[in-house]
C-alpha cells in the first residue's frame, strides 16, 4: 500500500483524468440529492413542522387537503380516543399572491394555513387579516408589515414575521388564524368554502398508537403519524423514487468509471506488478494498493465536488431553485462514492490475481 | 530454514531430475524442461546457455520459485521448495531468490534507494535495518551519490547496477540474472559483468546467469548449456 500512495503522490497526472471525471459525477451526485431535498423540503415543511403525534384526514381523501372534510361531530369522536390530550384544526388554501413592487403576472405561490396548535417554529396565531409568512417569500420582495393580496379576490393580507422551511407543495407557507383562513377560502374558492368548525384535517397531540386508535374509534378518518403524513403527501414519494433511482444510476456510472480506470490501470502494469510479484509480493498487497488508490482519488473528487457545491449553493439566488445542500446529503454522497471505487476495483482484482510473476523474466529466453 | 537430508548449506541450488510439461488446448503436452539435474555451490557463479526457447527461463523459473515443476526436486539455500504451494513459493522468494531481470525493471517511480528498500516492504518489514543494508549496498555499488535518482535519471548502467542492489537486499542464496547484457553495448556489458562477478564472489552468493552471449560467459566459473529442455553435460 506503500508503494501504491507513493505512486499518487510522485504521479498525480496519472490520476488527473479520472479525478476530473469523478468530480463531475460527484458533482451531479451531490447536486441531484440536494434537489430532491430541496424538492422534498418545499413539499412537506408545513407538515414536518407539525409537532404532534397523528394527522387526521376524512377516511376518503387520500391524504388531501382539498379533499377532506372533519366536521365538529367527527371531531368530537377524535377527541374521545383513549390517549388523546390536544385535538387542533387546520386547513389550508394554495393561491397567487400578488406582491406590491411586483408586475401583475408575477404573482408568488403560497399555501395559506389556518392553524390552532402552533407547528414547530411557528408562534400562535395573529390577529384575523395577519400571517406568519414562509422566509423564501423573502425572495419575492415581501417584507414584515408588508400587505400582500391573496387570489383573485385579492384579499390583503398583513406579514407580521417570517418562519422557516413551513412550506407545502412547492409554494410558500403562509400562517394565519382559521377565521382568516376561512376568510380568504371564502372569497376566493367559495365553492371549497367551509362552515364554522369544519376543518380539512386534525393534528393530534397523545400517546400510544394514535393514528391507528383514532381510525378504528371512528371508523371514518385515514390517520397517519408525521412522518407517514409526508410520505403520504401525493407525489412526494414518486419524487423520492425518482430521484434516487437517477442518483442510483449515477453511483453506478461512478463505479463503472472508476472500474474501467483501474482496470485500465492494472493493464498497463502488468509487467511492473509481474516483477514485484517475482520479488515476493502478495496479490492482496497489490490488490490493496489499488483499493488505495480508487479510495484517495474518490476522495479528492468527493471533497472537491463538495467544495464546488457548496459554492454553487451560495451562488444561485435563494427562490430560484429548490436546491438544499446540506452536510448530511455530502457525506451520504461521499460514502456512495467510496463503496463505488472499492467495489469498481473488484473488476480488477482477477486481473491482479491472474498475472504471472514469470512474465517479469525475459521474452527471448 | 531447515536444511534438508542429504543438502549441506554449502549447496546454493539443487535440481534433481526436474521436468516442467505444459498440457496445450489440443491435449498434447509439450516438455518445456526435461529431466534437469543442476548443482550449484553456495558461491558459484554459473552461465546458462542456449538459444531462444530452449527452457532457459523455465529452468530458472523453477529455480527462483516462480514456477513449479512437474517432477523432480528443487532445493535451494536447503529449502526443499519441490511441493511448496504458491504462498510458501512467495514466502520464499522474499528471503532466498534475488532476480535481475532483462529489462531491469526498476519501479520508475522510487529513487534508486527506494527501490532497493521495495524488497524489505514487500517481505520481512524490518524498517530500520533494511534502510541500513541499502545504505550500504548503494554505497558498495559506487551509488551512494544517487540515491535520490529517479530511473530515468540513471544511465543504463546505473539502473543495472540498482537491480543488483535489490537483488541482494534480502541477502539471498541465490541471484538470478536474466540476460544481463542484452541491453547494453559490449563494454558496458563487460563492466556489469564484472561487477556482478565482484559482488557475488565477495558475498559468497551463487548466481545463474542466463544468456546467449557467449562472449561473457568467461566471467562465470562454468557454462551450462541447455537445447530442448535438456541440459548438457
Amino acid at each position: 500500500m506503500k508503494l501504491a500512495l507513493k505512486e499518487l503522490r510522485r504521479r498525480p497526472g496519472r490520476f488527473a483524468t479520472a479525478t476530473v471525471i469523478l468530480t463531475l459525477i460527484a458533482v451531479l451526485l451531490m447536486f441531484l440529492g440536494g434537489l430532491l431535498d430541496g424538492l422534498i423540503a418545499s413539499s412537506t415543511g408545513a407538515i414536518r413542522a407539525q409537532d404532534v403525534d397523528a394527522i387526521v384526514y376524512s377516511d376518503t381523501a387520500q391524504a388531501s387537503f382539498v379533499r377532506s372534510r372533519i366536521d365538529p361531530e367527527l371531531r368530537a369522536q377524535v377527541e374521545a380516543v383513549d390517549g388523546v390530550t390536544e385535538v387542533g384544526g387546520i386547513g389550508n388554501v394554495q393561491l397567487g399572491a400578488r406582491v406590491p413592487g411586483n408586475g401583475p403576472r408575477d404573482l408568488a405561490s403560497v399555501a395559506l394555513f389556518g392553524y390552532e396548535i402552533p407547528p414547530t417554529g411557528v408562534p400562535e396565531a395573529p390577529a384575523f387579516g395577519q400571517a406568519y409568512a414562509d422566509d423564501t417569500l423573502k425572495a419575492d420582495g415581501v417584507e414584515e408589515g408588508m400587505v400582500i393580496e391573496l387570489g383573485p379576490a385579492r384579499t390583503p393580507i398583513e406579514v407580521v414575521g417570517f418562519v422557516s422551511d413551513t412550506n407545502f407543495n412547492g409554494q410558500s407557507g403562509m400562517w394565519a388564524s382559521p377565521d382568516t383562513w376561512r376568510d380568504v377560502l371564502s372569497q376566493n374558492r367559495p365553492d371549497a368554502q367551509l362552515a364554522d368548525g369544519v376543518f380539512q384535517a386534525l393534528v393530534v397531540r397523545g400517546s400510544g398508537d394514535l393514528p391507528d386508535e383514532i381510525d378504528a374509534a371512528t371508523g371514518a378518518t385515514e390517520s397517519f403519524t408525521v412522518d407517514g403524513a409526508v410520505n403520504a403527501i401525493p407525489g412526494v414519494e414518486q419524487q423520492s423514487a425518482t430521484f434516487n433511482q437517477i442518483i442510483g444510476v449515477t453511483v453506478a456510472i461512478a463505479l463503472v468509471v472508476i472500474g474501467l480506470f483501474f482496470a485500465l490501470l492494472t493493464v498497463e502494469r502488468t509487467s511492473l506488478y509481474g516483477v514485484l510479484k517475482a520479488l515476493g509480493a502478495k496479490s492482496s498487497t497489490i490488490f490493496a494498493g489499488l483499493v488505495a488508490q480508487a479510495v484517495v482519488v474518490t476522495l479528492i473528487a468527493a471533497l472537491i465536488a463538495g467544495t464546488l457545491v457548496v459554492v454553487l449553493d451560495l451562488l444561485i439566488p435563494p427562490g430560484s431553485i429548490p436546491l438544499q445542500i446540506t452536510p448530511s446529503r455530502i457525506i451520504t454522497s461521499i460514502v456512495l462514492l467510496l463503496a463505488a471505487a472499492v467495489i469498481g476495483c473488484a473488476f480488477s482484482l482477477r486481473r491482479v490475481l491472474r498475472i504471472d510473476p514469470a512474465s517479469a523474466i525475459g521474452t527471448t529466453s | 530454514m531447515t536444511p534438508t537430508t542429504g543438502t549441506t548449506v554449502s549447496t546454493a541450488l539443487e535440481m534433481s531430475d526436474v521436468r516442467k510439461v505444459y498440457t496445450m488446448g489440443d491435449g498434447s503436452d509439450v516438455v518445456a524442461l526435461d529431466h534437469a539435474t543442476l548443482k550449484l555451490g553456495s558461491d558459484e557463479m554459473v552461465a546458462l546457455v542456449g538459444p531462444s526457447g530452449s527452457g532457459k527461463t523455465t529452468l530458472v523459473s523453477i529455480a527462483g520459485g516462480i514456477l513449479s515443476a512437474t517432477e523432480g526436486r528443487i532445493v535451494v539455500g536447503g529449502e526443499d521448495i519441490s511441493d511448496h504451494n504458491a504462498k510458501e513459493l512467495t514466502k520464499f522468494r522474499q528471503n532466498q531468490v534475488g532476480f535481475v531481470f532483462q529489462s531491469v525493471n526498476l519501479v520508475p517511480f522510487l529513487n534508486a534507494r527506494e527501490n532497493l528498500l521495495v524488497v524489505d516492504e514487500l517481505g520481512r518489514r524490518t524498517g530500520a535495518p533494511a534502510r541500513a543494508r541499502a545504505d550500504q549496498l548503494l554505497e558498495e555499488l559506487g551509488l551512494a551519490d544517487r540515491a535520490k535518482n529517479l530511473p530515468s535519471q540513471l544511465s543504463g548502467g546505473q539502473r543495472q547496477r540498482v537491480a543488483i542492489g535489490r537483488a541482494l537486499m534480502n541477502d539471498p542464496s541465490l541471484v538470478l540474472f536474466d540476460e544481463p547484457t542484452s541491453a547494453l553495448d559490449t563494454e558496458l556489458g563487460e563492466q556489469v559483468m564484472e561487477l556482478i562477478r565482484n559482488e557475488m564472489k565477495s558475498r559468497g552468493t551463487a548466481a545463474i546467469v542466463v544468456t546467449h552471449d557467449e562472449r561473457i560467459t568467461h566471467y562465470c566459473d562454468r557454462s551450462v548449456h541447455i537445447v530442448d529442455g535438456r541440459l548438457e553435460a
